[in-house]
């Protein structure tokens, strides 16, 4: 609970529409896109401008207060999850686009920019900005930074930490850091990289200078049905060693299918296992060569059905299903919980194999969406919270996933982040060193532990707390951890 | 081997040695002069995993590059930062460490950028692993990003996973007389475009342009330039990634990191533009201070790559708030300082 002299203090550095602290003003922040997690924030801030932000947190900082930094609100982990005692601190307001500099190929930006909205201004000039989170119409480039957001063409154009320059960020004190600079690096330490995925545990970005690239002369998609999932798992690691770099490169299995053609009627054959989406752009020759050499592994892979797009409708019409697989297996109960592993490629067969067999154990349905390209599987657990208990066994079937990607040799989120959702299974990711390091880092900007407290980094007695639950083929981790 | 570079470690941090931390030698001259003793890291050497089809290569940090590429190249890939070897016998741990890159950074990306994860000991002994060997992962802060070019300050890199390519299908490089004012409009206007571009560099009133894709891009994007086609274009690229022409002899040598559309710096003739106007190497006595300002007023930065360091080191000086996080950064991962204490900056 905040003070009302602190309080009052905060009022006097906003703008009386910039704080809100009235009941039904806070509830809309009560969640991210988690919704799954909820907690009334104690009071919401929104400021203006840089200035403004700084002065929140020299007075949060003097005062002792943490605080959350918030974005568009669009994550999927928890990370933006107020918490008890801090300060929500909304930047959706710093929300212009500063500069842009067709020639050089940046543009300069405020944290609250949409993604789209870059893309959509650099258009004019033949321009975009690569890297496409499925919230892209909505999530801000100040939370893709946090959280180091990907999308469906990571493989060839990589995530946001490929794909941005410069940062300006307020340190807790709300000191100015300028991270990175407009050349292709910087001297000293990678603090750009360390910044990138740091989930508003380090500092505030205020400004960031992302790279555009020219929009490729042309993209086409060709798309492909599979009687067995292995198959296709085999056919993505054909393309690749065929010397393609596909765009994007996407799986759907049979449930995921189904559900995206009811809902979209995007074409999709039905009678099969799997479906890959596999889209080659660049130079128009180029794009030519590449849609024969992967029609080629794909027949040789034993696809059952070969499409490739004849136009641009329909290429978009392949890519509509896909988009909205989320929304169409949504369709299909009350909730889903979407999971976010990465495996090594080469895993698929025997991890979807596992996750079929933990879903009859757990008596939930997944569908399964799956970055094919990159490795990164989004299973989406069907459930109903409405049911007693159906939420914590969905909860605890998608912890055995994630626990399941990390034996495979993967990890437990490709894109979403850890935020509060996975801190648990961070303690099977990393050892008990590896997670003081994290905390020595953290220790680096924030030594008194006030951005966005409790996320990313799990406590080392929580890990002993959270394996004495999980014990894994007889030996627990942690093991050298005392007991609570 | 592993072991014993453990307890060397702990023991120095014990006993507060400074340590040299040694891999092919290749780049010894790069960065501030540090004094210790040698740790060799040629022992570690060997593949740990190598899949194509995953587009992922894991090795020990003594491996050599040269091993890596030859490795690479049976199975139609690369590393595609073109990482540079220098005169010696560059190693894995000591291109991430160095976190240097050559002609290819531009257009595909810089050594950081693949970098997948890695095994380090930190300055107290400790073994960590952070990161992985797949593509996308964000668990946990970026560590082993954090590892490339902060030249083994704060831990000893033993093994690196990174993320290969396919080579390209064709390449071809074309040449063009252009003045400086105009090479640096031409490389950026270039970049504008969907053309497939690799290599860029200027020097001597010739533009030099690598173009690699598929053959009929490459045929396509030629017709379209224009251009002299250049003969043996495979050991020019690789004379300059190496450094291994007159030009590069000279001392002091600077390299400044400027927006790749700043102007002609206007400091002498002797100069050498390369990754698509991005880089500005010059060979100049002018003071440090002088040409730290011309690149800082280009967007960037001044490094003394060769020669002699100024007083206030090799790399360009930090901001307060910057240093600062340096120091503390520095401070948790080898509080002692013995790992290459100073060479990054003086004062750690």
């Amino acid at each position: 609970m905040l003070s009302p002299a602190f309080l009052s203090k905060l009022r006097r550095l906003l703008p009386p529409h910039c704080v809100l602290d009235a009941r039904e003003d806070l509830v809309p922040f009560e969640s991210d896109g988690l919704s799954a997690y909820r907690n009334t924030p104690d009071v919401v801030v929104l400021p203006e401008d840089e200035a403004q932000v700084a002065a929140v947190l020299r007075l949060c900082h003097a005062s002792a207060v943490a605080v959350v930094a918030r974005g568009a609100g669009t994550g999927l982990a928890a990370g933006a999850l107020p918490v008890d005692g801090a300060v929500l601190l909304v930047l959706a307001k710093l929300n212009r686009i500063k500069a842009l500099d067709p020639v050089g190929r940046t543009a300069v930006v405020e944290p609250g920019v949409r993604n789209l909205a870059i893309s959509e201004a650099a258009a004019p000039h033949n321009l975009y900005y690569a890297p496409d989170p499925s919230s892209q119409i909505a999530c801000s480039i100040g939370g893709n930074v946090a959280e180091n957001s990907g999308g469906v063409h990571c493989l060839k154009y990589g995530l946001t930490v490929h794909n941005i320059l410069r940062l300006r960020a307020l340190t807790v004190a709300g000191e100015v850091l300028d991270i990175g600079s407009d050349a292709l690096d910087a001297p000293g330490f990678d603090l750009l990289a360390l910044m990138t995925g740091s989930e508003g545990m380090l500092a505030v970005i205020t400004e960031v200078t992302v790279r555009l690239l020219p929009r490729p002369e042309r993209a086409q998609v060709v798309l492909a049905a599979f009687d067995d999932v292995a198959k296709a798992g085999a056919a993505v690691g054909n393309i690749i060693a065929a010397g393609v770099i596909p765009a994007g490169l996407e799986m759907m299995d049979r449930l995921a299918i189904q559900a995206a053609e009811a809902f979209v009627h995007a074409g999709y054959p039905l009678d099969c296992e799997a479906l890959l989406l596999c889209e080659v752009d660049g130079v128009n020759e180029e794009v030519s060569d590449d849609i024969y050499t992967v029609r080629e592994v794909l027949e040789a892979s034993g696809a059952i059905e070969i499409r490739t797009a004849e136009s641009e409708e329909q290429r978009l019409r392949f890519w509509a299903g896909r988009k909205a697989a989320f929304p169409a297996v949504g369709r299909l109960a009350p909730d889903y919980y979407c999971m976010d592993g990465t495996i090594p490629r080469g895993a698929l067969p025997y991890v979807l194999g596992r996750i079929g067999e933990m879903s009859a154990e757990f008596g939930l349905a997944v569908a399964n969406v799956f970055h094919a390209g990159d490795g990164n599987l989004h299973p989406l657990i069907l459930f109903d919270a409405n049911q007693p208990g159906e939420l914590e066994r969905a909860e605890r079937f998608g912890g055995r996933i994630l626990e399941l990607c990390v034996e495979a040799g993967g990890t437990i989120t490709g894109e979403h982040g850890v935020g509060l959702e996975k801190i648990g299974q961070m303690c099977v990711q990393f050892s008990a060193p590896e997670l003081a390091c994290f905390h020595a880092v953290k220790a680096a900007f924030d030594p008194d532990t006030l951005l966005n407290p409790g996320k990313a980094v799990p406590e080392l007695h929580r890990c002993a707390e959270w394996g004495a639950m999980h014990v894994h083929g007889g030996q627990l981790p942690h093991s050298e951890l005392p007991r609570f | 081997m592993l072991d014993s570079i453990i307890e060397r470690i702990r023991d120095a941090h014990a006993h507060e040695t400074p340590l040299i931390i040694h891999g092919g030698g290749s780049k010894s001259f790069y960065g501030n002069h540090d004094e210790g003793e040698v740790l060799s890291t040629r022992g570690l050497t060997g593949l740990v995993d190598y899949q194509p089809k995953e587009l992922v290569l894991t090795a020990r940090a003594g491996t050599p590059l040269a091993d890596i590429e030859a490795l690479l190249g049976e199975h139609g890939q690369m590393l595609a930062f073109e990482p540079p070897h220098f005169a010696g016998s560059a190693t894995l741990g000591g291109a991430i460490a160095a976190g240097l890159s050559g002609p290819r950074r531009p257009y595909a990306g810089a050594a950081r950028d693949f970098v997948l994860g890695v095994r380090m000991i930190d300055g107290t002994g400790q073994p960590l692993r952070f990161g992985g060997q797949v593509i996308k992962n964000v668990a946990g802060y970026d560590v082993s990003r954090l590892m490339a070019g902060a030249l083994g300050t704060l831990g000893v890199i033993t093994e690196v996973s990174l993320k290969v390519l396919p080579r390209p299908a064709a390449e071809t490089t074309l040449q063009f007389e252009f003045d400086e004012a105009d090479a640096i409009v031409k490389m950026n206007r270039w970049a504008g475009q969907p053309l497939p571009l690799s290599a860029t560099c200027w020097h001597a009133g010739l533009l030099t342009v690598r173009l690699s894709g598929a053959e009929s891009a490459v045929h396509a994007a030629h017709a379209r330039l224009g251009g002299e086609a250049v003969r043996d274009a495979a050991a020019f690229w690789q004379r300059l990634r190496d450094q291994a022409t007159p030009f590069f002899d000279k001392r002091p040598l600077w390299r400044l990191a400027v927006r790749p559309t700043a102007p002609s710096l206007d400091l002498g003739d002797a100069q050498w533009i390369e990754w698509g106007g991005a880089v500005r190497w010059i060979a100049s006595r002018l003071p440090a201070v002088m040409l730290r300002e011309a690149a800082a007023n280009g967007g960037g930065h001044a490094t003394l790559f060769r020669g002699k360091p100024p007083a206030d080191g090799a790399f360009a000086p930090l901001a307060p708030a910057l240093a600062a996080l340096h120091r503390n950064l520095k401070q948790r991962f080898d509080p002692k300082g013995i790992l290459n204490r100073g060479r990054l900056y003086p004062d750690f």
